[in-house]
């Protein structure tokens, strides 16, 4: 299947990937991240909810998970910045026979650890994680997972009943933290063989329990590889941070204008920084139509608010779980998209924006990557620098 | 008996481009018929059907001007002079 519209990002270019409820649109940059190339739509008039991109072994795999309303969903990747997308013959994840499930809808898209190249994991709906071993050749139901007594009590949120985050511990391949929505936060330690609730502290304030072991409507979690006991959490209602790998959660929404939202996104150098976009819980657009990133620069002690080229009135924008996400260059380029179709970018950390693209469907995911570079995740440590939060010379 | 599917536009890709395909081989049920025709063109199992073996919610299936879903759905006979329409569902408005 070819597509029309080419992108041909170089090494140390800038790729961003944009999910639409009407397709797929892939930009790229070169590292000043001022213009940008356009290609798409691919996969003309399918939502696509779920993207990635797999650098590892050399690779330069854009994964897309497209929807189509009449015929399902598949995993496709491109290999060429989107000239060609593989078309499976047959659908590539699938729920077994003997659960009764079938699958609606691809909600991540996760490569595994540098070290496990052909190591993938996908998050779906209904909620279950699904493994590949074979570079998304052939994939298998987690069962560990999918048995767990809670299953059955997960309830689906707004947006279905999905596992919408999968997040790898950087060292340990054993251990890793999956989201649902509603069901919360699950960690395992054994490789996905069991799995528990770590929820303990975070609100469900739609229940008569209010703190229960699990079902919370977790909307996103974030967690820095340098610090992976740490994880950063937005709640339908709630903004959490834990610094014991879940095992307990504490209030983090300070001066924040909301605590409801959808995305939570880690800064890739400072550990410390994380960025968020409150929503109006009523409207489910951002407070008083003004467009803010809140980011924090002490791990949710305190939160401020990044405005410096959003619009501040009329604006009725709302972002949804993966609409933002940060690339890996220093100083940080931030990015999300809205319903509203916009396209948002910062080539500083957060400090100033600008509108890269506008007039697009509902943006649904918007991911991005440094060709070349450790593009999924860094997975060593690295010593902490200072955010520049004002402009040389101020 | 035999039976004529109508391919939809979107999924001739995954039947060598044809518009209709001519069903040969012994069937008297839609199911019976839709397993030949996954056989000549295995890609399009799975974007008719779901993994658990159902027609996929947006996609209904017609036997001459009937859809199957009121005539018993997979069991539905056919005869031979049937054509077997595969048409997505109307839809519209969501978004």
């Amino acid at each position: 299947m070819e597509t029309s519209g080419k992108i041909s990002p170089k090494p140390g270019d800038v790729l961003l990937m944009v999910g639409t409820m009407k397709g797929l649109f892939l930009l790229s940059s070169i590292s000043t991240r001022t213009r940008w190339k356009v290609s798409g739509p691919h996969f003309t008039g399918q939502v696509v909810y779920a993207l990635a991109y797999d650098g590892r072994a050399g690779k330069q795999r854009i994964w897309a998970a497209p929807q189509s309303w009449f015929y399902g969903t598949v995993l496709s990747h491109s290999d060429d910045f989107g000239v060609n997308w593989s078309v499976p013959e047959t659908a590539n994840i699938k729920f077994p026979e003997d659960t009764v499930l079938s699958l609606k809808q691809i909600w991540q898209i996760e490569p595994g650890l540098d070290e496990e190249p052909d190591v993938l994991y996908c998050g779906v709906e209904p909620a279950s994680l699904f493994k590949s071993t074979d570079a998304g050749e052939t994939w298998s139901l987690v069962r560990g997972l999918h048995d767990h007594p809670h299953r059955p009590r997960w309830e689906p949120g707004g947006g279905g009943l999905c596992l919408h985050t999968i997040l790898l511990h950087p060292t340990d391949r054993n251990k890793m933290y999956v989201a649902i929505s509603t069901g919360g936060v699950y960690r395992t330690d054994d490789g996905g063989s069991t799995w528990r609730a770590v929820n303990k502290g975070v609100i469900a304030d739609f229940l008569p329990d209010k703190y229960p072991e699990f079902g919370q409507c977790v909307h996103k979690v974030a967690m820095h590889p340098s610090q992976p006991d740490r994880l950063f959490l937005q709640n339908h209602g709630g903004l959490f941070r834990s610094f014991n790998g879940g095992e307990s959660w504490e209030d983090m929404a300070n001066g924040v204008p909301s605590d409801f939202g959808f995305p939570i996104v880690a800064h890739p150098n400072d550990p410390d920084t994380f960025y968020i976009v409150p929503l109006d819980s009523e409207m489910r657009c951002v407070p008083e139509a003004k467009l803010r990133v809140y980011r924090t620069q002490d791990a949710g002690k305190t939160w401020k608010p990044l405005m410096r080229g959003l619009p501040q009135k009329e604006a009725y924008e709302t972002i949804l779980r993966d609409g933002m996400t940060a690339d890996q260059l220093d100083p940080a380029g931030i990015y999300f998209g809205t319903r509203s179709g916009k396209i948002y970018g910062s080539a500083n950390n957060g400090n100033s924006w600008k509108l890269i693209l506008d007039d697009l469907p509902p943006v649904t995911c918007v991911k991005t990557a440094v060709i070349g570079g450790e593009i999924h995740t860094k997975r060593t440590t690295r010593k902490k620098k200072p955010l520049r939060t004002t402009r040389k010379g101020k | 008996m035999q039976a004529t599917f109508i391919i939809p536009g979107p999924l001739r890709e995954f039947a060598d481009g044809q518009s209709d395909v001519v069903i040969s081989a012994t069937a008297t049920t839609v199911g019976q018929a839709l397993s030949l025709l996954w056989e000549q063109y295995p890609a399009l199992k799975d974007r008719i059907m779901t993994e658990q073996g159902k027609v996929r919610q947006h996609i209904n299936i017609f036997v001459g001007e009937e859809n199957i879903k009121y005539t018993g759905g997979l069991q539905t006979m056919i005869n031979d002079v049937n054509e077997v329409y595969i048409i997505p569902a109307v839809s519209g408005g969501v978004y």
